[in-house]
């Protein structure tokens, strides 16, 4: 054995040259997965491209003006316009939070109940239901919304307006109460529910084990333990799984055009039958919108882009975070 | 020796704790009728309302009495989250049995062999058939998916076989492709395609905007497939000396083949029903047209849409008959795809 | 308590190489009698054990006197912690268990029907192998969350805390930062704050499933100093693989054995008798490290 240091080679440096079929493969790869990248920019670039005039017309109005009113002469000219999608905004935004705030608790309970009340039998069929019910057409909530929902809704927007009007929101002027906000916000509720439901029920399952089990042994109820363990573990997957259903129901259309009354002015009383949803308004004005209109329409569609990719960009980034360190 | 004695759960709920759930259940009912004829609430809601919280209050109480808060509050919480399960499903049940109902009477035969081009929405039921709508909505499946499975699965791919440097932001935005409405698509093809090259309604079109909703469903479900096939399987054929796409083609496809077809088959479930860029885009022809390049097409939900906005009562029963169709093709789907699913590993 | 375990280091030290374990568990320091043991203690008869069909643990009788503390040993898979779950009703959540037997804390069957299953657990406490504090809670919090689970009211509350704490071994360590966050002590500190967790709803058993099997040795030494003292004013059974664990801390000790069938109790005795004197030639197998 010789007592001379050892001496610590250097690493090799370990080069690969992929076939050429291997480059191939990587090229036509990479580029179908970049195919997304191209198509989300695409759809910015040109609703963007389409809309610039009209957005350039009315600058920051088109967001904060509440109007949507085009006057042409005979030949097609466009004389006055003015479009403004302040009401079509908050329209949105009413109907998706109402949404929101029925389907949340109800859809954490569901979790809770699949999870930790449910036998096994029943969870198996409830979780069949409740992903087949994600895959029902909106069109379907469209309409069963209108002709079957809507009357007991209006029914229970008499109730509340009558115990609880006084809190502003559920006060009205004038008591029309079909086709308001708050029917829109049901049928979403019900359409956003499932996936709400999904989401919560797979954080829910991924709460510690061992804690739970530490819960039980200290003597604690099954509500008290999942208030000290799975709760704390999922709240912010849930916040991520309402934001995503937040998001769908902002891009709802059908649904919500059958049982919406639209109307041009920013309305906050939510049982009242006037309201105002972006998506819905480009359906709406779509089948006789005059070229200039259309440009409008495209503006409308780039702002419910860039507002429903923001929500679900948040949203997605929470239930990731959740999922993977869960705390 | 000792003799084996039966295994008992001695935990499970006795015949007295049994008896005790019944008969407070059976006194929330008697209250919840007795509130509702004595005052002046009416409805099923009342009695809905009335039930739960007499049940919830008569388990929380007792439970106290006989065990105090801490019980108290969890009984209180069992009553909480069966109401939050009935409440989730009551709205499936109402939907199905409505379309049965009020789709059944204008299911025919001539429905299935009939188009709309003699016959308007209001007509009686005998006349017209949506025959168009479906073969329409078929056409406009098949072509979005000759379109989106390739990019779909080719995006699966790199997000689980390459992992290159695009991984974070390709995952990234495919989930912010599934965020994008419906009518935005329909928009977009509008703007870029429609008006300036082929301006004029089609089939195709609508294809193209479908395909942008399905490819974020196909790829993640894909990618989730992908990523259960073990890397033995990977392992072994690059140590045969395959390259990187005999191995993936030859050997991680197949063996994901079950779970891909689940993948498209979830993907056209969801677009089966959506209306909004078919409106944009289609035309919502009458007739059936064989040629999707050319001409408006008619599909399923542009059927309904147009029977229901006609308004007469023959109107309404035709647009509930399309949902009934319209249901049973999602149902289909949805079936075929757990069935699939479920069948997973078949080595 | 510093004092005593520096003399137990000594003692362990003095006597060099401990020729076998019957010196180790005559080493320790003698027991002070009867300090308000709390209650007639745990008895369990015939107790069987399944998990569907598979059946887990077979005939189990022990006596668990009040005040003392009781080691089972046994190989891997013998059904030890299936059965110290079954005393305090935690076998039923897994899904498929049954059981048959009894199990009578203070002469009461806590399988009665018509038991309260959260009382008995408040009874019955339990420390798991792997240190598992609510990570949501703050220290003090931890140690109390016993009593906000089970909606207990008690007096003086810091006095508690600093109680457990100060039982558990943990007091001094922890006693400027009980505002910090669960899960920012050491493993040792943290199964130490367990125990402390367990203690607080004041329990009359206290069932420790390998709870120093996750531990380097200086926190399992303490741990095992804590476990002496706790067992003046408790029954304390411990599932534990180190034989030498069980010579040190425990007065009795009882050897599970399955022989691919259901896990069966071979023998019960005293602790130095059982490893100086096994009546079973099984037992001597085991404890000679023939075999397990």
């Amino acid at each position: 054995m010789s007592t001379q240091e050892l001496v610590i080679p250097a690493p090799r440096e370990i080069v690969t040259q992929p076939r050429h079929s291997d480059k191939v493969f990587r090229g036509v790869v990479t580029g179908g997965g970049l195919s997304s990248l191209a198509i989300l920019g695409l759809i910015a670039i040109f609703l963007g491209y389409r809309g610039f005039e009209v957005l350039r017309q009315e600058g920051i109005g088109f967001i904060t003006h509440s109007d949507w009113s085009i006057s042409t002469d005979d030949a097609g000219n466009v004389l006055d316009s003015h479009f403004g999608l302040a009401a079509m905004l908050v329209g949105t935004i009413l109907c998706s939070l109402i949404a929101v705030v029925i389907a949340v608790p109800i859809s954490v309970f569901s979790a809770l109940f699949l999870n930790f009340y449910a036998p096994g039998w029943l969870k198996k069929i409830l979780i069949t239901i409740i992903d087949m019910m994600a895959a029902f057409p909106s069109i379907l909530f469209g309409i069963w919304g209108f002709l079957v929902l809507m009357p007991s809704v209006e029914y229970w927007a008499k109730l509340l307006h009558r115990y609880l009007g006084f809190i502003p929101i559920f006060d009205m002027q004038v008591p029309v109460y079909t086709r308001s906000p708050f029917v829109a916000g049901v049928v979403l509720s019900i359409m956003i529910i499932p996936i709400i439901t999904s989401v919560s029920r797979e954080i829910f399952s991924q709460a510690p084990l061992d804690r739970i089990q530490a819960a039980y042994a200290l003597g604690a109820t099954r509500w008290a333990m999942i208030k000290a363990v799975v709760i704390p573990h999922g709240r912010s997957g849930v916040i991520g799984g309402a934001m995503l259903g937040l998001g769908r129901a902002m891009g709802e259309t059908v649904a919500v055009f059958t049982v919406l009354n639209i109307v041009f002015q920013v309305n906050w009383q939510m049982l009242l039958g006037a309201g105002g949803n972006v998506a819905s308004l480009i359906i709406l004005k779509f089948g006789d919108a005059s070229p200039y209109e259309i440009k409008a329409l495209m503006a409308a569609g780039l702002i419910l882009f860039l507002l429903t990719l923001v929500v679900n960009a948040i949203a997605n980034l929470i239930v990731k975070t959740t999922g993977k360190s869960g705390r | 020796m000792t003799i084996i004695p039966t295994p008992t759960k001695p935990w499970t709920a006795s015949t007295k704790d049994r008896s005790i759930d019944g008969a407070i259940f059976l006194v929330a009912l008697l209250s919840s009728y007795l509130l509702v004829s004595l005052t002046p609430l009416k409805g099923k809601l009342a009695y809905f309302v009335c039930f739960f919280l007499a049940y919830a209050i008569l388990t929380t109480g007792f439970k106290g009495v006989q065990r105090g808060n801490a019980a108290a509050k969890d009984a209180l919480v069992n009553s909480l989250v069966a109401i939050g399960a009935i409440v989730t499903v009551i709205p499936v049940a109402s939907i199905l049995t409505t379309v049965f109902q009020k789709g059944l009477p204008g299911i025919s035969f001539n429905l299935f062999s009939h188009d709309m081009a003699l016959a308007t929405p209001t007509d009686p039921l005998t006349n017209g058939g949506l025959l168009h709508a479906i073969t329409g909505t078929l056409t406009l499946m098949v072509l979005a998916l000759v379109m989106s499975v390739p990019i779909g699965i080719l995006t699966a791919l790199y997000l689980t076989e390459i992992k290159g440097r695009f991984t974070g932001p390709i995952r990234f935005l495919v989930q912010a492709m599934s965020g994008v409405p419906s009518i935005v698509a329909g928009l977009f093809i509008l703007s870029a395609i429609l008006y300036p090259i082929t301006k004029g309604y089609s089939g195709f079109m609508g294809a193209l905007a479908l395909t942008i909703l399905m490819i974020p469903t196909i790829a993640r479900t894909s990618e989730e497939v992908l990523n259960l096939i073990p890397n033995d399987l990977r392992e072994a054929g690059t140590a045969l000396g395959g390259t990187q796409w005999r191995t993936v083609a030859m050997i991680v496809l197949p063996a994901a083949r079950s779970g891909l077809v689940t993948a498209v088959i979830l993907g056209v479930a969801r677009i089966a029903g959506e209306t909004a860029p078919i409106l944009l885009l289609t035309g919502g022809g009458d007739k059936v047209n064989p040629n999707a390049f050319t001409g408006p097409m008619g599909s399923l939900p542009y059927y309904i849409w147009k029977s229901f906005n006609a308004g007469s009562p023959e109107a309404i029963t035709r647009a509930w008959a399309g949902l009934l169709v319209l249901v049973g093709l999602v149902l289909f789907l949805f079936t075929t795809a757990r069935f699939l699913g479920s069948r997973k590993v078949s080595k | 308590m510093t004092t005593s375990h520096e003399s137990e280091n000594q003692e362990m030290q003095t006597s060099v190489k401990p020729s076998s374990l019957a010196d180790v568990a005559n080493a320790k320091a003698p027991k002070a009698p009867g300090t308000s043991a709390l209650g007639t203690g745990l008895e369990t008869r015939g107790v069987h054990a399944w998990f569907g069909k598979h059946h887990a643990l077979s005939n189990i009788s022990l006596d668990f006197a009040a005040g003392t503390v009781t080691a089972l040993i046994g190989p891997s898979g013998c059904g030890k912690s299936t059965f110290i779950r079954t005393i305090n009703r935690m076998h039923e959540f897994i899904p498929g268990a049954a059981m048959a037997g009894e199990v009578l804390l203070d002469g009461k069957d806590v399988y009665a029907p018509g038991t309260d299953v959260t009382k008995i657990r408040l009874q019955i406490g339990m420390v798991f192998q792997k240190p598992n504090p609510f990570p949501s809670m703050t220290i003090g919090e931890n140690v109390l969350s016993g009593l906000k689970l089970a909606q207990l009211k008690v007096e003086n509350k810091d006095d508690l805390l600093e109680e457990c704490l100060e039982r558990a071994g943990l007091w001094n360590e922890v006693k400027d930062r009980l505002g910090a966050h669960g899960g920012s002590l050491s493993g040792g500190q943290q199964q130490r704050l367990c125990i402390a967790r367990a203690l607080a709803v004041r329990p009359q058993v206290l069932l420790m499933d390998e709870p120093c099997s996750a531990l380097d040795p200086g926190s399992t030494l303490r741990i095992e100093d804590t476990i002496r003292h706790l067992s003046d004013t408790m029954t304390i059974i411990i599932v534990t693989h180190n034989m030498q664990q069980a010579a040190r801390v425990s007065d009795y000790t009882a050897f599970f054995l399955s022989d691919g069938g259901p896990g069966q109790m071979i023998e019960v005795a005293p602790t130095s008798e059982i490893f100086s004197r096994p009546q079973d030639s099984r037992t001597e197998s085991y404890v000679t490290g023939r075999f397990g």
